[in-house]
């Protein structure tokens, strides 16, 4: 018995100023764990849980039961759509710092998980997305400009100008509404998912929630739900290490990895390198094959690296090691699936620098259009519509405001 | 045409609801098989099976998450929350999301819900079964908020909250689910029975959103009720004599300006009511849009009867509640001042 209690705070293995270090982490190799048949009893996969399904080994190629069977030009359209991300974020960003938006976030590090899984998922199921899945869009085509004149605010802001830049809605992109509150869609996607079930529709629900935000009780009820109700629903925790500057033990993962959390609620828990398309690729499908089957929902811990700031308003710097990104064990995912399809001779160097320029140039055509149109306070759309769509026809409250304010 | 108790009326506005639009359904606490503590949804299940009409766990943030998800795919869920004083745990998913969720979207998402919760006092449920908390959603915009005081209203109100595309909190009296309570608690309990507001017809109709009712015409003061302290109010008047205007809301959102308005500047004289506590209750917006809309026809300071600015206290249940005494005090008072 110990003489005295002791009070437990979590805290980081480095800090900055210190050198990078990840051997805590307990990394398998690609090709290691089984790969059930998607019908398995939740009971029989707890290892799939406490390990980390990989497929790309370090030479670029896929090794193991869980290789899905992709066309090339998926995976080079999965590239893309990457690497669209990446180069857009980044110009945007850069936008924010010459002053013509008020706020921004990247996903840098984790685009594999949004263009993977928006390839594997039909148009008729719905995201309900987190703020860092850009990717799910960039794979269906969403207009560039459309995110940039959002991200302005300016008059052909598609949402009007009601909403904080990068908080999207895109419903016939399959991409639910977002909001700056965390975690309080990912019920949303259960409830969609029994819509679909109670209707005998096939549309799945796919949800996202970061692993900071699984200690919101909206986590706890939305699988509760989704288990009890056997809901076509793909649960998913992005597990990027850092929740602003709260590292992921703050959230319990030196206790228990996040997919572990499946068990009690008798659903499967997948543990996926997701830095890892095809890893991720597979692990949907997986899932997906489950849903439709009727056998219900699963959880899917996406094991990823949070390489950018929390947002334009955060410095990592003063909270963990500088250039712990670079160190990150998994690597980059845009990387990785170019060294891919370069090992299975669908790509080369040349062709992905020429690529790149393509994208790029794209990339900066949309961005000077939405300047074109306006940046934050240069455009906006009419204040009138400000009083717009609160309910379905205006009250009275609305209707007197509006003529208070002279628009 | 039937009579029935508030609890028949809404049973069938649900029964009429589910028989007539398939993505209709409803779920909650203990309300599929066994029908409900309160026996709303008694019959339902058995009626037109499970998934129509089915339990949850006992998660409110979970069940209105739920109903959101549901609405947003284009089902009409009615989901409910045992008691009004439980729904906090939901309240982030009615003020962040069901509310929001048109505007942020600019309509491609929105969360036809309704959520029905038996409120307020006069059971002896303590702080925990007794409260009011009306104002606290009328604050939040982009939700509707009703609250019917006899079985017609309730039952067209209801079926109107259902085919809403809006969001709606619907809030149930209890005390007058099985009969009007005026409040004397000390007097031999009154059913619904031979009320004119029980004669309910059996089919469909709606009772318009947003439209109050002048239950009792006056000249001398303007009372504004809703809930079980209509009823209250019925009873003060007559205890008073005083020639009153009694005027039940039926939904605080929307809100009958119109009919608040009207009645205000002809009497000159108003008394507000309502259970939950006075402090920044729903009688102070009453009251500010009064003086901002009505000021120069006053004849005296609006007055507003409430419930006291201390939690609902179970033993002294009946100092708490404002009964028709400081409701007919207030009368007096109001109509004394020049």
């Amino acid at each position: 018995m110990a003489e005295h209690l002791t009070l437990h705070i979590p805290k980081p293995p480095t800090r900055p100023g210190d050198a990078p270090d990840f051997s805590h982490l307990q990394i398998p190799p690609a090709g290691a764990l089984p790969r059930p048949d998607s019908a398995t009893p939740a009971r029989e996969l707890r290892d799939l849980s406490d390990g980390l399904i990989r497929v790309l080994d370090g030479e670029g190629y896929a090794v193991g039961a869980w290789t899905p069977t992709i066309e090339p030009q998926r995976l080079r359209d999965g590239l893309r759509a990457m690497l669209l991300t990446r180069l857009f974020e980044e110009r945007m960003f850069r936008s924010h710092r010459q002053g013509k938006t008020s706020f921004f976030m990247k996903s840098t590090g984790e685009e594999a998980i949004g263009a993977a899984q928006s390839m594997v998922l039909s148009p008729r199921d719905m995201c309900f997305p987190t703020y860092r899945v850009l990717s799910w869009l960039m794979a269906r085509g969403y207009p560039l400009n459309d995110l940039v004149n959002q991200i302005f605010s300016n008059e052909r802001d598609p949402l009007r100008g009601r909403q904080l830049p990068i908080l999207y809605s895109a419903r016939a992109y399959g991409f639910y509404s977002l909001s700056g509150n965390l975690g309080s869609r990912f019920g949303h996607a259960v409830g969609w998912a029994m819509a679909s079930a109670y209707k005998g529709d096939d549309s799945l629900a796919l949800a996202y929630i970061g692993e900071g935000s699984t200690a919101e009780g909206d986590f706890h009820e939305a699988l509760t739900f989704a288990s009890v109700y056997h809901a076509p629903v793909i649960l998913c925790v992005t597990n990027n290490q850092w929740a602003i500057s709260s590292f992921a033990g703050i959230a319990g993962a030196q206790e228990a990895t996040f997919a572990a959390k499946a068990a009690g609620y008798g659903l499967p828990g997948l543990r996926v390198d997701g830095n890892d398309f095809l890893a991720v690729w597979a692990a949907t499908e997986w899932a997906v094959a489950r849903a439709r089957a009727n056998l219900g929902a699963t959880l899917i811990e996406f094991f990823t690296y949070r390489a950018a700031g929390h947002s334009t308003s955060d410095d990592p710097g003063r909270y963990r090691p500088a250039d712990e990104a670079a160190h990150w064990p998994l690597g980059d995912p845009i990387v990785r699936l170019k060294q891919h399809l370069i090992a299975i001779g669908e790509w080369d160097e040349a062709r992905n620098i020429q690529f790149e320029a393509e994208l790029s140039e794209m990339v900066r055509s949309a961005a000077k259009e939405g300047e074109a149109v306006g940046t934050l306070g240069k455009s906006k759309p009419p204040v009138s519509e400000m009083f717009e769509g609160v309910f379905e026809r205006p009250d009275w409250r609305v209707i007197e405001q509006r003529k208070e304010l002279g628009v | 045409m039937a009579a029935m108790s508030m609890i028949q009326a809404l049973n069938s506005a649900l029964d009429v609801m589910l028989e007539r639009d398939p993505d209709v359904l409803m779920f909650g606490e203990d309300i599929g098989y066994f029908g409900g503590v309160f026996r709303v949804t008694e019959g339902l299940q058995k009626k037109y099976g499970l998934k129509r009409c089915f339990d949850t766990p006992i998660s409110e943030g979970g069940i209105i998450a739920t109903a959101i998800g549901m609405g947003a795919y284009g089902l009409r869920p009615v989901a409910e929350i045992q008691f009004a004083d439980y729904i906090l745990p939901a309240f982030d998913q009615l003020v962040s999301e069901a509310a929001r969720l048109r505007y942020r979207s600019n309509g491609e998402f929105w969360a036809p819900i309704t959520v029905r919760a038996p409120y307020g006092g006069g059971i002896f449920g303590g702080q925990t079964h007794s409260q009011s908390p009306e104002a606290l959603f009328a604050h939040v915009t982009g939700l509707c908020t009703v609250i019917p005081s006899n079985p017609y209203d309730a039952k067209g109100l209801l079926i109107a909250a259902v085919e809403s595309n809006d969001p709606v909190i619907f809030l149930e009296p209890k005390r007058i689910y099985n009969g009007p309570f005026d409040g004397h608690h000390d007097r031999q309990v009154k059913t619904w029975v031979n009320h004119p507001a029980a004669e309910v017809p059996e089919g469909h109709y709606t009772v318009p959103l947003g439209k109050a009712a002048t239950l009792r015409e006056g000249r001398e003061v303007t009372v504004l009720a809703y809930g079980t302290m209509v009823h209250v109010a019925e009873a003060a008047i007559e205890e008073t004599g005083i020639d009153a205007e009694l005027i039940d809301l039926r939904s605080i959102v929307p809100l009958d300006i119109g009919a608040i308005v009207a009645s205000m500047k002809k009497t000159g004289r108003g008394v507000i009511l309502h259970e939950a506590s006075r402090f920044a209750g729903f009688g102070a917006e009453l009251s500010a849009l009064i003086q901002e809309r009505c000021f120069y026809h006053l004849k005296a300071p609006v007055a507003r009867v409430a419930g006291w600015d201390t939690p609902y206290p179970h033993a002294f249940e009946w100092n708490y509640f404002p009964g028709p005494a400081r409701v007919a005090a207030a009368l007096k008072r109001v109509m004394e001042e020049n």
